[in-house]
């Protein structure tokens, strides 16, 4: 590689400007000073470039040396990835810490580790044509998830010579006729997409286990979902449990700029969590990027692109894959300080003019795919966002331009959180562009009258609103009776169905047939209560019957068993409200 | 080591509390220096920024009196470090960490770099010990534990001083010999300052204080300094020594507004309200030193105080607070006029770290229930009252008036505790009297 070698010229906080850097390429990497710190090219004027550095630059002197390799900045991709802790720029944070609590300077880790041993099992032959994305070999990575050796994106060939058994990152698994080398890993530039055939459309949804998600604002498998909300909204939380309980075969976590404790809550969790898939331990699904608020910024504006590599490379095996981010107003808020450092025209609110594009192309990222290879499989990345607003302010230029390419709108709201009500989904400002597309999907798999119920779920919940409306002018003891059992059957739907804590043993995953069976109860009361009000039972009765009692705690009942619960609880609802004379 | 001195006498220019130097042949990012004016007072400076030859120097004790063409600035070689020992106990420094109180000096065990490194994440055990601080709101409905950053959303006049020495006060443990506290004061007056040292005098704890003070009459330049030195300190005690550390930080607004004025005077681009854009990463680098780490006997929780400008919470000081902080205790004047102590507006209060602390074998088995039940019943009553201020009191239900006056009994109560201590089972024991005001088909929340 052709080495470049330059001196520091200039500092200013994570922004370094080296000399003499002659022939340097933009957005390849460097090490800058005596201590080695890591950087990436990302300005040259003349002989001069700007070097945005990945660790605290205090105590870089001028005149020390910068070395640039001529390499883009690259995510290691093999096995081993999964359970395992990063950095912004991959460096494996546990291995990290056995030189103490406090990650020092320079410190320079491979993201995998090639010694480590693997019974590799080929799927092919001497002999075998192959091609990008065919898969060479496979093994068990973690007990739950196979790792599939495939063929690099630009590759390929006959193959000459294949291992079989223990196999290593250190020396090739395939040898092809031309001599060309595949190894257990492939390097790949993070802030280069990698290649598949083709985008698929979206066709079914990517189950969260949330009600107010997957019955109201569903997102779609392969889509994108903005969470923007005030501090305290339950943004992280949304994100830990999508990443516990989704029904998803790989988590990419990614704590970017936000709290150490946090990260140590989901380290010291998922281990004793079972995957919702395998019923194994749930890190074994799992790569947690933690690149929390007091590390280097410019490494935070790195993770996100890391983090989506390494999705993306578990797509292209054929894996459904979730990443959630939380959060990306930080990312945002990492380039703009490099921005200005570079002394950039800002644009609004002092982010850089290229903020919506960048972030329009990493949520373009994600998506459902056919994946490069011979065997049709098919892959995807779902994208879960947090977005901090400041002032809890959504005009803000981070949750504008992320609503413009996201999928689904999930807004959290500050005051349904100091109600406690939780997920505070706001669900007037929140939207779901996936639902119509999802529609047959849960007509056939959920129950024909699904998407009927929801309407109505939306239908009851907007007639709240508006009925709230009048109460604010008139008060409620003015309302038509009827009324006032509309506005009881939408504090059911609310209290009892949107609220889910993601602290409950039973509750915290709700599956769709729970789901549906709870509207199924709620809307037979509301029904039924009206028809019995016609027919000349006071309100009263109806309110205080331990019915609505038992309708507002069935949350707390787990999902086996529940429909037949429902079923029964609709006879009782039918046969004391309606059986009146 | 430098051995030939580096000594510049080429000031070009001054601006606020920042020097430009030029004909820099050597500088580091970050470096301390000496100022050498004609006087004979030399200052303290810091390299902010390096470009070829020049740097910009800001000067702690600010520039005023610099004369360019005859000071000269002289780069140590070494970043910004404050020397700990363990004779730092009872003692009281000023905001760049040199004693006021008439003792010597104190003879560092070592020198530390004030900035301190990102702890690891992996590193870090999860904080769990629940601090009984005899305040019902905070120990029954927003559990402190230690490790803990919570801060206390204060306004202009409220009394968020008597509240944060209440809890030093009362906090069970603080009695014990592994207790300390860390007292960083950014831009106090001395009239604060005097009523902190009597209250912690009251508390007993007063050698097992350190206090670093910056006072309102200081240099600004030195509030960028004070916080970063006293959690260096901290981590001195809690990680080295093993003590149970308390860092109390006031008035972080103070601190703020000085990151501001040093942003204007280096005319950055500024964000929100003309702070600078990078302010979260600046307060995170305070915070995220709060913690416990896997192995170690001690901790620090940090306990800032800041003021909300306008009495406003989306203000950006109060509000990245809230976003990096675990949780928040927020002061009202509406309760403070209603002669409610402590003054604390329970809805926005928040603290993150509660599950983990409390529950059967912590405080008690049900709590996180009964907690929910009261906010949300609180909340439905705050509503109404809402509602009442639009329409009257017509309109209402029999039902909606129970939850008025339980708001009323509820503030006046669980909140208005005034100076009395309650245990957990106190505290617990009356938010369940207090529910027995409405019906139990309101009460969805608990088992
Ligand atoms: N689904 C939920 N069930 C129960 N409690 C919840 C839920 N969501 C949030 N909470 C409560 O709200 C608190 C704050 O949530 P969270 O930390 O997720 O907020 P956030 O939006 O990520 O805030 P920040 O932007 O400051 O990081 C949690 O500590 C928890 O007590
Ligand atoms: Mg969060």
């Amino acid at each position: 590689m052709d080495e470049i070698r330059g001196k520091i010229y200039g500092v200013s906080g994570p922004v370094v400007m080296a000399s003499s850097m002659k022939g340097a390429k933009m957005h390849t990497t460097c090490h800058v000073g005596y201590a080695g710190l890591l950087g990436e090219i990302i300005r040259i004027e003349g002989d001069m470039v700007t070097i945005q550095v990945y660790e605290d630059t205090t105590g870089l002197t001028l005149g020390e040396e910068v070395i640039s390799f001529g390499r883009p900045l690259t995510a290691m991709l093999g096995p081993g990835l999964l359970s395992n802790v990063y950095d912004g720029i991959q460096r494996p944070l546990y291995i990290v810490s056995e030189s103490g609590a406090y990650i020092g300077k320079g410190i320079r880790i491979e993201g995998l580790d090639l010694d480590r041993k693997w019974g590799f099992n080929p799927h092919k032959k001497a002999g075998d044509e192959v091609g990008p994305g065919d898969i060479l070999g496979s093994f068990a990575e973690t007990e739950s998830i196979t790792h599939k050796v495939m063929v690099p994106p630009g590759v390929k060939g006959v193959i000459k010579e294949i291992s079989k058994g223990s196999v290593s990152g250190r020396s090739p698994v395939c040898v092809l006729t031309d001599g060309k080398t595949i190894r257990l890993f492939q390097e790949w530039p993070v802030r280069v997409p990698r290649p598949f055939k083709s985008k698929l459309p979206p066709t079914d949804p990517f189950v969260t286990g949330q009600r107010v998600f997957d019955t109201l604002l569903p997102i779609a498998e392969g889509g994108t979902a903005a969470v923007p909300g005030g501090f305290g909204t339950g943004k992280t939380v949304v994100e830990h449990t999508i990443a516990k309980y989704a029904r998803t075969d790989i988590v990419i976590y990614i704590g970017c700029g936000e709290r150490g404790n946090e990260m140590t809550e989901v380290l010291t969790e998922f281990p004793h969590l079972k995957d919702p898939m395998t019923g194994l331990p749930l890190n074994m699904r799992t790569v947690i990027i933690a690149n929390t608020s007091n590390m280097p910024v410019a490494a935070r504006e790195a993770s996100i692109f890391t983090g989506i590599t390494i999705a993306e490379y578990f797509r292209d095996m054929g894996y459904r894959v979730a990443l959630m981010a939380d959060s990306i107003s930080r990312w945002a808020e990492a380039l703009r300080e490099i921005s200005s450092r570079l002394e950039e025209m800002p644009s609004e609110e002092g982010f850089p003019p290229y903020l919506a594009s960048r972030l329009g192309g990493f949520y373009e990222r994600a998506g459902k795919v056919n994946c490069l290879g011979n065997d049709g499989r098919t892959g995807s990345v779902t994208v879960i966002s947090a977005i901090s607003p400041p002032g809890g302010d959504f005009s803000e230029p981070v949750t504008q331009a992320s609503l413009r390419v996201a999928g689904a709108l999930w807004a959290l709201d500050t005051e349904l959180a100091y109600a406690r009500h939780f997920p505070a989904v706001n669900w007037k400002r929140s939207f779901s562009l996936y639902y119509k597309k999802l529609s047959s999907w849960f007509e056939r798999e959920v129950a024909p009258d699904m998407v009927e119920l929801r309407s109505r779920l939306a239908a009851l919940l907007q007639k709240e609103e508006d009925l709230n409306e009048v109460v604010q002018v008139i008060g409620v003891e003015a309302l038509q009776d009827s009324d006032r059992l509309t506005l009881e059957a939408a504090t059911i739907a609310r209290e009892g169905f949107l609220r889910q804590s993601a602290f409950s043993e039973t509750d915290a995953f709700a599956s769709f047939e729970k789901q549906y069976w709870m509207l199924k109860a709620i809307f037979s009361f509301l029904d039924s209560s009206m028809k019995a009000l016609e027919s000349g039972v006071y309100l009263e009765r109806i309110i205080e019957s331990p019915l609505r009692t038992s309708l507002l705690r069935m949350q707390n009942l787990s999902n086996e068993g529940f429909r037949e619960w429902a079923e029964d609880m609709i006879g009782k609802i039918e046969k004391e409200l309606l059986s009146v004379e | 080591m430098d051995l030939i001195s580096r000594e510049y006498r080429t000031i070009t220019g001054i601006t606020g509390p920042l020097v430009f130097v030029e004909g820099i042949k050597r500088g580091s990012f970050g470096e301390m220096c000496i100022v050498k004016m004609d006087t004979a007072e030399t200052r303290t400076g810091q390299i902010l920024k390096l470009e070829g030859d020049k740097a910009v120097v800001q000067v702690l004790e600010g520039a005023s009196g610099i004369d360019r063409d005859k000071t000269s600035i002289i780069p140590t070689g070494e970043v910004a470090k404050v020397g700990v020992s363990m004779d730092m106990m009872g003692r009281i420094f000023n905001g760049s960490g040199f004693p006021i109180d008439a003792l010597p000096e104190i003879i560092p065990e070592k020198n530390l770099d004030i900035n301190g490194l990102p702890m690891n994440p992996v590193a870090r055990e999860k904080p769990n010990y629940f601090i009984e601080t005899g305040i019902s709101v905070i120990d029954g409905l927003n559990t402190l534990v230690r490790g803990q950053k919570l801060p206390i959303f204060s306004s202009a006049g409220l009394p968020a001083n008597e509240l944060v020495l209440q809890i030093l006060r009362q906090a069970r443990g603080a009695e014990e010999e592994d207790f300390c506290v860390i007292f960083g004061a950014m831009g106090i007056t001395s009239r604060e300052a005097f009523f902190f040292r009597e209250g912690i005098e009251e508390t007993g704890a007063m050698s097992r204080t350190v206090s670093f003070i910056n006072l309102a009459s200081d240099p600004t330049v030195e509030r960028f300094f004070t916080p970063r030195i006293a959690l260096t300190t901290a981590e001195y005690f809690a990680f080295e020594k093993g003590f149970q550390v308390m860092v109390v930080l006031t008035d972080m607004t103070a601190y703020c507004e000085a990151l501001r004025e040093l942003g204007s005077a280096r005319e950055e681009i500024p964000g929100r309200r003309s702070y600078p854009g990078y302010m979260y990463t600046d307060l995170a680098t305070l915070y995220e030193r709060a913690g416990c780490i896997k192995g170690s006997q001690g901790s620090i929780t940090i306990m800032p105080i800041l003021t909300m400008p306008e009495d406003d919470i989306t203000h950006p000081i109060p509000d990245l607070t809230g976003y990096i902080t675990e949780g928040q205790i927020v002061l009202s004047r509406d309760m403070h006029m209603k002669g409610i102590y402590p003054p604390i507006n329970a809805l926005p209060c928040l603290s993150r770290l509660m599950n983990i602390g409390i529950g059967k074998g912590r405080t008690r088995e049900g709590h996180r229930e009964l907690a929910d039940q009261l906010y949300a019943s609180y909340a439905k009553g705050i509503h109404i009252r809402r509602l009442v201020a639009i329409v009257g009191e017509e309109g209402l239900t029999e039902l909606d008036r129970t939850y008025l006056a339980f708001a009323d009994e509820f503030e006046k109560r669980f909140i208005g505790q005034g100076e009395e201590r309650r245990t957990i089972d106190e505290t617990l024991d009356l938010g369940l009297e207090l529910l027995k005001m409405l019906p139990e088909r309101e009460l969805k929340r608990l088992k």
